[in-house]
């Protein structure tokens, strides 16, 4: 057993910190004021490689791992929450189906235009009436001739809008229940495909979530991802892998609202000392240090697992509730440490704990987490 | 083209650690980085190896830890990399420097071989005007700007302490480089993932020709009278904008440190 990053892991992280500090952090309050989605950003990171972190060299990627994919996405995290979840949603749900999924055809097409960041990546199965129990999906799929017709509705979707690839989950074959259930790789430019409202969020406001629309949307019959009716278990295998990735983020807001106290309490003097003299001070940030460290041991087990393709769906599961939790205490306090400035946008942690709540939401709240703990411990 | 770029590892910190005996820098613990003036050099070359292509190699004299930034420099797109490294060169000054790194860059083909300006741990600006020196090849220094016309001329935006001069000058030549010039590239995720697959190729006192008595602290005149940390200073941030964006900015700092 070995905790040593790598000497390669090392070189990365020097890059992605100069990156994140330079290029990413002066954004993050800019892109959550305005709501705007960072295109320049997404063309930075597309350029360096990052949005093709562990694609293999002969499909465009890089040829990295998911240890180093999870450093980037905790690194930008760290400083912009929004640009963590875009090139997570990007690599785990839409790039990772493909890679684990896709026929020969279907990876030649997809992933040179992905891992190069030419294309965005988006995935599609929570539904109006289709959320925790995903089970319910009310997105139809019938073949005809050469194509499958989609009709049907998405919500919530990352990065929609600005993505040209979805996985799109629809029912195939409604008698079978979840096996009825087949995944799609949908083109923007699909017809009868459209991108609906976008929604007003609380955090990560940077990033675009909207609803997606298939109205007799064609969908050309070798876009069907693996076979008929194997939708929901790649779904539920593109999640944990997604769970990393949000781990990822939720531990990178953690480390990023450390920081900032840290900072914070070394300057800010109350009573005649530095708030960090205070031992009730120090005893609180010692609990915080050590679950963000406990978090970021989970996450990288949880991408090391991931990477020696041995079972990681209880361990992503339990570093995404785990991580989600504490980047939510962490911010929390941040901004009750920070007093009335915490609670100003002159200071970023209350940027944070907005953008942290979504972290013990999305793929998979932090119940879904248990249950999957649950079922591996009494499975 | 074959271009040449010497870089150098740096302590990463404004308060540099000093053996009180030898008068020279301890480097352990201290964060290193490669040299901002020769990454500057080496963006300098990067972009002339995307715009009209040439063989980049990248060297370094110092002990095997400095392997890094030439891990770091095949990351950022360089094609050779060779570490220098060998305890008769320890405990060079400049001159006994320049002298090793001259004999090695006899054993390569160059048309312009690229220096930084100056390391910040020493801050002589001496290495790379030395080299020149012992090649016998023209130099430029301060170079903010580097352009190519594609044959054997290089056009050098020079900076000086109150303007800059526009320099021609033929190949084979040296230049050294300011950061200040340039944005230097990040790393490639590609080219991290591979860097440590390349091979480094060591090279010690046998891999050169140089007089032993020339060369590492018997070989250096300089003497050290004194060495001592100078006082610490924050660094300090540079905003080039309006006076009124300026007030703004300050009265934001003296907000923020609650001073008023």
């Amino acid at each position: 057993m070995n905790f040593n990053l790598t000497p390669t892991d090392e070189l990365f992280l020097q890059m992605i910190r100069e990156f994140a500090e330079k290029e990413v952090k002066p954004l993050a309050a800019e892109i959550d004021e305005t709501e705007r989605f960072p295109e320049e950003t997404v063309k930075k990171m597309a350029k360096l490689g990052l949005m093709g972190i562990p694609v293999p060299v002969e499909y465009g990627g890089a040829g990295g791992n998911n240890i180093l994919y999870t450093m980037a996405v905790e690194e930008l995290s760290r400083v912009c929450a929004t640009t963590g979840v875009i090139l997570s949603a990007h690599t785990s749900l839409c790039i990772a189906p493909i890679m684990e999924n896709g026929t020969q055809a279907q990876k030649e097409k997809y992933l040179p235009r992905l891992a190069s960041g030419e294309w965005l990546g988006a995935f599609g199965l929570t539904e109006p009436n289709a959320g925790t129990d995903a089970s319910a999906q009310q997105t139809t799929a019938v073949l005809e001739g050469d194509h499958y017709v989609l009709n049907g509705s998405k919500i919530f979707i990352t990065n929609a809008g600005h993505a040209n690839v979805y996985i799109i989950m629809a029912m195939t074959d409604k008698s079978k229940g979840t096996k009825g259930i087949s995944a799609f790789i949908v083109e923007k430019d699909f017809p009868g495909f459209s991108v609906g409202k976008k929604e007003k969020k609380m955090g990560i406001r940077g990033s675009a979530t909207c609803e997606l629309i298939m109205e007799n949307c064609i969908v050309p019959a070798e876009n069907l991802l693996g076979q008929e009716g194997k939708g929901f278990a790649i779904a539920m295998k593109t999640l944990d892998g997604g769970r990393i990735g949000i781990a990822s983020q939720a531990l990178g807001i953690a480390q990023g609202a450390m920081d900032e106290t840290v900072k914070y309490l070394k300057e800010r003097k109350q009573f005649g000392k530095a708030l960090a003299k205070f031992q009730n001070m120090q005893f609180q940030l010692a609990d915080l240090e050590t679950r963000i460290a406990a978090s970021r041991l989970l996450v990288r087990k949880a991408a090391f697992r991931k990477d020696c393709k041995v079972p990681y769906s209880a361990d992503a599961a339990m570093a995404k509730l785990f991580a989600a939790e504490t980047a939510m205490e962490m911010t929390t306090k941040a901004v009750q440490y920070h007093g009335g400035y915490g609670y100003t946008r002159e200071y970023p942690v209350e940027r944070m704990m907005r953008d942290a709540k979504i972290t013990e939401i999305y793929e998979g709240t932090s119940e879904v987490q248990r249950m999957v703990i649950a079922a591996n411990l009494f499975k | 083209m074959n271009i040449v770029v010497c870089i150098k590892q740096v302590p990463d910190t404004t308060e540099i650690k000093l053996d009180p005996v030898k008068g020279t820098l301890i480097r352990d613990g201290v964060p290193s980085i490669m040299n901002p003036d020769d990454k500057g050099g080496l963006e300098f070359a990067l972009r002339l190896k995307d715009k009209f292509g040439a063989n980049v190699t990248v060297i370094t004299m110092g002990p095997p830890q400095a392997e890094a930034i030439l891990r770091e420099a095949y990351a950022m797109g360089v094609d050779r990399a060779i570490l220098l490294s060998d305890r008769k060169f320890g405990g060079a000054d400049t001159l006994a420097t320049s002298r090793t790194i001259a004999a090695a860059l006899r054993k390569l083909d160059y048309d312009l071989i690229v220096t930084g300006r100056q390391a910040i741990d020493g801050d002589t600006a001496q290495v790379g005007p030395q080299i020149a020196e012992h090649l016998g090849l023209p130099q430029v220094t301060y170079a903010e700007e580097l352009e190519y016309d594609g044959k054997d001329t290089f056009t050098v935006r020079k900076a000086d302490e109150d303007g800059y001069q526009i320099v021609e000058v033929d190949a084979p030549c040296l230049v050294t480089a300011l950061a200040s010039g340039v944005k230097p590239r990040y790393m490639s995720v590609r080219g991290i993932v591979e860097a440590y697959d390349k091979p480094v190729e060591v090279w010690n006192f046998d891999s050169v020709e140089v007089d032993p008595d020339t060369i590492g602290l018997n070989g250096s005149p300089t003497r050290v009278a004194k060495s001592f940390a100078k006082g610490m200073k924050a660094p300090g941030q540079l905003y080039e904008v309006e006076p009124e964006e300026a007030v703004e900015i300050i009265l934001a700092k003296l907000r923020e440190k609650f001073i008023i």
